[in-house]
């Protein structure tokens, strides 16, 4: 199985299972998904290992973390606003002496092609004191998912391994190394390590920024600087170095150039860069980090640009193209645009989607009110937002449906309803489900159960479909006001009627609307 | 040697095998790939796209610059279109006709037509037509390939050893008709 064509997800599957990954968690989410996928698909055939979906990126760490307690080499992955739901035990993760080593995979999406922000995970690890990777092909995917394990176990801390959507979905070859046996089972011997009860944190800290300049250290000592003409110094981070690479050879006299792979970022290297050059252009994906951070560390400023300048493009993707302004050089010329510009042509729910049928018996209950709100949650549902449904009015994160539409309901607009896919549900819905209980809140609550996480390819929900309702009840909805519907036009009549008696009642209601997402019923019957 | 192609189509069209089927093709042949596509919300009947990058030396960006593809292999025809300044000078585009009709606004049919004859390199092909002669209507994606082949820089055998390795885990029947679609395609 060597040098295979994979695609960045694959290879970071392939690099930490070679490493002697005994454990990996994760909640799905676009860019990152297929990191677990093709762990789950190799466990499958050869066992060996634990690889489990969870209810959200904040259990997966915890269960990461346990089995670094114990001693085993463990991964996490998530996309970038994952990390904010994962974001306690990450950022408290690194006071800790992690035993066995512990990766943190974090796919940003640059662009938001399946997200709603660019946030770049480098300032999280920043924030926590924890070093970061950033690979700019698959075998660097592939070799850093291996080197983090081991950079982890040395420093006694996590280490996150920050990808992007192109280097997550692109493909290329990985030459393989040896596969390493798993740790055994081995608990942490300090335990004043594992405990951060503040007496204790106060020294930890104290220890972890030590480490953390440390770590700076040994990434100045490996940083290498290419020299060049001193008019213009090139730093690139990550797959912004493929960009460079991609229009060096344009340019009339070659720039220094630093690029950086390993943070905390090398303080040495960028002072060397800058005592050698005129100019510093800092090409990276996602936020100015590096930007910012040069211009505080260099003693005599020296003329700075990117993206907090201007320079570069400060939304979305780099490109091969959009970088050429800042490197001085003409745009490229293709083919003339298309008089007849094509239209747009949107996400949609799929033909026969239930979704679809929740969102027209929602919008027919709902005639007739002069106020209401509609608050929906992120899933493929939130495409109801779109003609033909103009259904869903708002869509902000993992589990707001549900509190948002409480919060309106509290605030007087009424009546308030609460759209949550199945999976955002265990995700992150309950807790809103109990404040709205505990409350008495006049609000309805319409689980659409397709019992799949349809956006990012049919995972499994994470618990049966009938448990739901047993839930409902369990925090103590009146079970008057539980009701399970089928989602199905054939329904809809029932359903519009059902839901207009829920929308007169004063307090908790909550409606499933069940019906088998297509997808993966297709998906199902073609394995 | 470079050789950048812009696949595209509407979510759902198989553009990703396609995609798997020249990139092996090229590995067999000792090419470097690099090969970029993005999953996920736009594959719910949205426009989708894939880069794929061939040549005998280092390839950089995972994305093909403007002006820079030899080919836009495309399974829509008005997808066809929105990719035009990706292609180089010299470059052609091959199109499935048949339209996807899942926008209200869709253009007419005629004019995209016309818009893509119009284009020095162009062909446009009945590729859900010839799919369906050859055996398999899913197999459009294949009669694409084919088409594409003699603008490869790729031997056929080479083509047709990565649909049958593709397909192999689906049965005979399955890696028949899409070398069927293939051969139909090379015709054309």
């Amino acid at each position: 199985m060597d040098n295979q064509m994979l695609m960045g997800d694959e290879a970071i599957a392939l690099g930490a299972l070679h490493a002697g990954l005994s454990a990996a968690f994760a909640y799905p989410g676009t860019p990152s998904t297929e990191i677990m996928e093709t762990l789950q698909e190799i466990a499958s055939r050869e066992g060996g290992f634990v690889a489990q979906w969870c209810s959200n990126e904040k259990t997966a760490f915890e269960s990461a973390l346990g089995a670094s307690y114990a001693g085993r080499r463990t991964m996490v992955s998530m996309k970038h606003v994952g990390l904010n739901v994962a974001a306690d035990p990450f950022i408290n993760s690194a006071l800790l002496k992690i035993n066995g080593g512990l990766v943190v995979v974090v796919a940003d999406d640059p662009g938001m092609h399946s997200s709603q922000d660019e946030q770049d995970s480098r300032w999280y690890a920043d924030f926590a004191r924890v070093p970061c990777l950033e690979p700019a092909d698959s075998q660097e995917a592939y070799d850093m998912a291996r080197e983090a394990f081991e950079l982890s176990e040395k420093n006694a801390c996590p280490v996150m391994l920050r990808i992007v959507t192109r280097l997550a979905h692109g493909r290329s070859a990985v030459v393989f190394g040896p596969r390493l046996p798993q740790n055994p089972v081995s608990k942490a011997g300090d335990r004043w390590g594992w405990n951060l009860m503040p007496s204790v944190a106060r020294r930890l800290w104290k220890d972890l920024l030590a480490k953390y300049e440390r770590i700076r250290g040994e990434n100045d000592a490996t940083s290498a600087i290419e020299p060049g003409s001193a008019d213009l110094a090139v730093v690139t981070t990550g797959l912004a170095l493929q960009y460079y690479r991609e229009n060096e050879g344009d340019l009339a006299t070659k720039p220094s150039h630093l690029h950086i792979s390993r943070y905390p970022i090398p303080h040495g290297a960028l002072r060397e860069l800058a005592s050698r050059s005129k100019r510093i252009l800092v090409l990276e994906e996602g936020y100015p980090f590096v930007e910012r951070y040069l211009r505080g560390i260099l003693s005599t400023p020296i003329p700075i640009s990117g993206k907090e300048s201007g320079e570069v493009p400060a939304t979305g993707e780099l490109t091969p193209d959009n970088i050429r302004p800042a490197l001085g050089l003409p745009a490229r010329q293709g083919l003339a645009p298309s008089s007849l510009v094509p239209p747009g042509r949107p996400p949609q729910l799929c033909a026969g989607c239930p979704h679809g049928d929740s969102f027209s018996f929602l919008t027919e209950a709902l005639e007739g009110h002069q106020v209401f709100a509609v608050n929906a949650d992120i899933g493929c549902y939130t495409l109801g937002a779109l003609p033909p449904y103009n259904a869903v009015e708002t869509v902000v994160e993992m589990g707001a449906s549900f509190g948002m539409a409480r919060g309106a309901s509290e605030a007087g607009l009424r009546p308030a309803v609460g759209v949550i896919g199945d999976s955002t549900f265990y995700h992150s819905g309950i807790p809103n489900l109990v404040d709205a209980v505990s409350h008495g809140t006049n609000v309805k609550f319409l689980i659409l159960d397709n019992a799949t996480t349809g956006m990012t390819g049919a995972q499994p929900t994470i618990m049966p479909s009938e448990r739901l309702r047993a839930i409902a009840l369990a925090v103590g909805v009146g079970s008057d006001h539980v009701h399970v519907v089928r989602a199905h036009r054939t329904e809809h009549e029932a359903n519009v009627a059902l839901l207009k008696r829920e929308l007169d009642h004063m307090g908790v209601s909550v409606i499933i609307a069940f019906r088998e997402c297509i997808e993966a019923l297709k998906k199902a019957r073609k394995a | 040697m470079k050789y950048d192609i812009i696949l595209c189509g509407v979510g759902g069209q198989g553009g990703i095998s396609v995609s798997v089927v020249i990139a092996r093709a090229a590995m067999a042949e000792g090419l470097q790939v690099k090969q970029s596509e993005v999953h996920g919300m736009s594959q719910r009947g949205g426009e989708v796209l894939a880069h794929l990058r061939i040549s005998d030396g280092t390839i950089a960006s995972p994305t093909i610059p403007l002006g820079s593809a030899s080919l836009v292999l495309a399974f829509e025809p008005l997808e066809a279109l929105r990719y035009l300044p990706w292609l180089a000078a010299g470059g052609s585009v091959i199109a499935a006709a048949e339209p996807i009709r899942n926008i209200a606004d869709y253009p007419d049919l005629g004019a995209i037509h016309a818009a893509l004859k119009a284009l020095p390199r162009s062909l446009l092909i009945d590729a859900d037509r010839i799919a369906k002669e050859a055996g398999n209507a899913r197999a459009a994606n294949m009669v694409l390939v084919g088409a594409a082949a003699r603008h490869l820089p790729l031997k056929a055998a080479s083509l047709e050893a990565a649909i049958v390795e593709l397909f192999s885990r689906k049965g005979e029947a399955v890696v028949a008709a899409n070398m069927k679609a293939f051969e139909a395609g090379r015709g054309l």
